[in-house]
């Protein structure tokens, strides 16, 4: 198990120079999309930003004012706020749970067929989830507060509480992706000696104990791989807030997507739109290289 | 040595964690399903039975269209309709040119990156790679405006370009294991004198089905999956995908009491083809996803 950057052989240019057309060919579909779709969009994505273009009439150079815009908008500092409030809550309930349900898969030899049963919401749409959820979570006729009545607990709005929807948001698209977690983890479990947990086990330790002790350490490496990747698509949160919330009530769910969404789209203010999503960049580019960072420090560790 | 699983208490309580957590995760499907069989004058008195009291297809038949506008009006909808099978079809023909394109141009450039040689590849891998963090809302307004300048608005050809030609991931992932997989017999072809083309359709490729079966479910399920990019390019009903019409159909929904029956029964469509999917394929699905993160 090595979830790491393995390392090309050694890159000698005089050997085989008969390689760079064949090269250049294999990666002529690479290198094409890289430039229209990635590269180039860096470029406009900053000059649109300093324009004041919407969509309609030529765009004119405004310099800065965009961002100073931008740092006094409440809207788009709450909207960061919801974001990291999101972040946190789904990513955060998705490890443990993913964990938790992955060390339950091989303490139990779950079989496939219960496997793909857990998977199932993760093949099914955001949108669709929203949908359904929406209605599984309703005020009025939705079967968890119908059960919650029943109980006789309090019932709850919990897509149109300001206090609880993003919570809600976040709880939900835990629950169509802790199955996807409990596969990535229970793939790393896997990999772990059995010897381990004997030895462990002869010693005296509880099944606790040897999960604090051998799982969890010998889980690190694909801790931080999962975690790294399930933050990038994190911060993405769109389709679940578009279906089921517009970004309210109020403002509670109106995620940095969401609001760059209806300012540049909606309110055709692109020149805006483009500096927010100039400092989402920034934001996540820091982001990822301090997890790189990490990452890299748990592989000196392992190895 | 295996030691069998005992019955004891924590063995008990694990079982029932299990048990609901299966159900947590199925229960929401099922209740869909039957929800979309009860008729919206029914939502509030049958709101608990697990099977509807008096079941009925309405739904299903106003939500494609099969009945009358009156009829749909009266079962609690707006007239408004699903051109299913249309969407259907678009969204299939979506997710297949993505993952076909996604796949075979993975492949080349995961190919070239761990095996041909040439100066600077490495930092082109990384300067790849590093497209990765570009967040897609950052990409899209620029993308807009360019699919907007080609004249690509409402075509396949605007709906499907951002995705086709570069996937940092799968390459990033291919390498992988196209790093770990041995050259001797490479060499050997090479030898015999088999091509650079051959080498990789003929050996590295077969070696490596596993982890193009896994790459090519994780991003099918992911096509399957877009709403952004494709509702903002792709309103037309020719090229509409069923996300996007599904998630029109219900904003479009009555304020004053949303159409529930009319979005289950839409939502079961959408939901019936994957779960025949998994029933099928949910051994090989589960299985091959393990390769992801690992190794």
């Amino acid at each position: 198990m090595k979830p790491t950057l393995m390392k090309a052989p050694p890159n000698r240019a005089t050997w085989r120079s008969s390689d760079v057309p064949t090269a250049l060919l294999y990666l002529t579909p690479a290198l094409l999309g890289f430039a229209v779709f990635y590269a180039w969009p860096l470029f406009r994505g900053v000059q649109i930003s300093l324009t004041d273009w919407n969509l309609l009439s030529p765009a004119e150079w405004i310099g800065a004012a965009n961002y100073q815009k931008l740092f006094t908008d409440p809207l788009f500092w709450n909207a960061l706020k919801v974001t990291a409030i999101y972040v946190v809550v789904n990513i955060g309930s998705q490890m443990i749970l993913g964990l938790g349900i992955a060390v339950l898969m091989q303490r139990l030899r779950i079989g496939t067929g219960t496997q793909s049963a857990i998977l199932l919401p993760w093949l099914i749409p955001n949108v669709t989830v929203a949908i359904v959820t929406l209605f599984m979570l309703d005020p009025n006729v939705g079967f968890v507060n119908e059960v919650l009545d029943y109980i006789g607990a309090s019932t709850h709005s919990f897509y149109g509480n300001s206090d609880l929807a993003i919570y809600t948001i976040a709880l939900v698209n835990t629950w169509r992706n802790m199955g996807y977690t409990a596969l990535l983890f229970y793939a790393g479990i896997q990999t772990i000696s059995p010897d381990l947990y004997e030895a462990a086990a002869l010693d005296g330790a509880s099944g606790w104990r040897s999960f604090w002790s051998i799982t969890l350490p010998m889980l690190r490496p694909i801790t931080a791989l999962i975690l790294v990747v399930s933050m990038i698509g994190s911060f993405q949160i769109f389709d679940t807030v578009s279906v089921a919330t517009d970004g309210g009530p109020g403002n509670a769910t109106r995620v940095i997507y969401f609001y760059i969404y209806q300012k540049s789209f909606e309110e055709l203010n692109m020149g805006y739109g483009a500096a927010m999503a100039v400092v989402l960049f920034a934001l996540i580019f820091t982001f990822s290289l301090l997890q790189l960072r990490a990452l890299r420090a748990t592989e000196s560790d392992v190895n | 040595m295996k030691n069998k699983p005992r019955i004891t208490v924590s063995r008990l309580i694990e079982r029932i964690v299990l048990v609901f957590l299966l159900l947590i995760t199925v229960f929401p499907f099922f209740w869909m399903l039957r929800t979309a069989f009860v008729a919206n004058a029914n939502i509030f008195s049958d709101s608990m039975s697990l099977i509807p009291k008096e079941p009925t297809i309405v739904n299903f038949k106003r939500v494609l269209g099969l009945s009358t506008t009156e009829e749909s009006l009266a079962a609690g909808g707006n007239g408004q309709q699903l051109d299913f099978f249309l969407y259907l079809g678009n969204s299939l023909l979506f997710t297949a040119v993505v993952v076909a394109c996604q796949v075979t141009f993975s492949a080349l450039a995961a190919y070239t990156f761990s095996r041909l040689r040439f100066r600077g590849r490495d930092a082109l891998f990384t300067v790849f790679l590093s497209g990765m963090m570009i967040p897609p809302i950052f990409s899209m307004l620029p993308n807009f405006a360019l699919v907007r300048s080609l004249g690509w608005i409402d075509s396949f050809a605007g709906i499907l370009a951002p995705y086709l030609l570069i996937t940092p991931f799968a390459i990033f992932f291919l390498r992988q294991f196209f790093l770990g997989i041995s050259r001797e017999v490479e060499e050997a072809a090479r030898i015999d004198g088999a091509g650079r083309f051959q080498i990789l359709t003929r050996i590295v490729l077969p070696m490596a089905s596993g982890p193009l079966t896994t790459l090519a479910i994780i991003q099918a399920v992911g096509a399957w999956n877009e709403y952004m990019w494709p509702q903002l390019v792709g309103r037309d009903d020719s090229v509409k995908l069923l996300n996007v019409a599904v998630a029109a159909f219900a904003k479009s929904s009555p304020n004053s009491q949303p159409d529930w029956a009319g979005l289950m029964a839409a939502a079961s469509l959408q939901v019936i083809p994957m779960l025949i999917l998994l029933i099928i394929f949910g051994k090989k699905i589960v299985s091959s996803l393990g390769f992801s993160g690992v190794k």
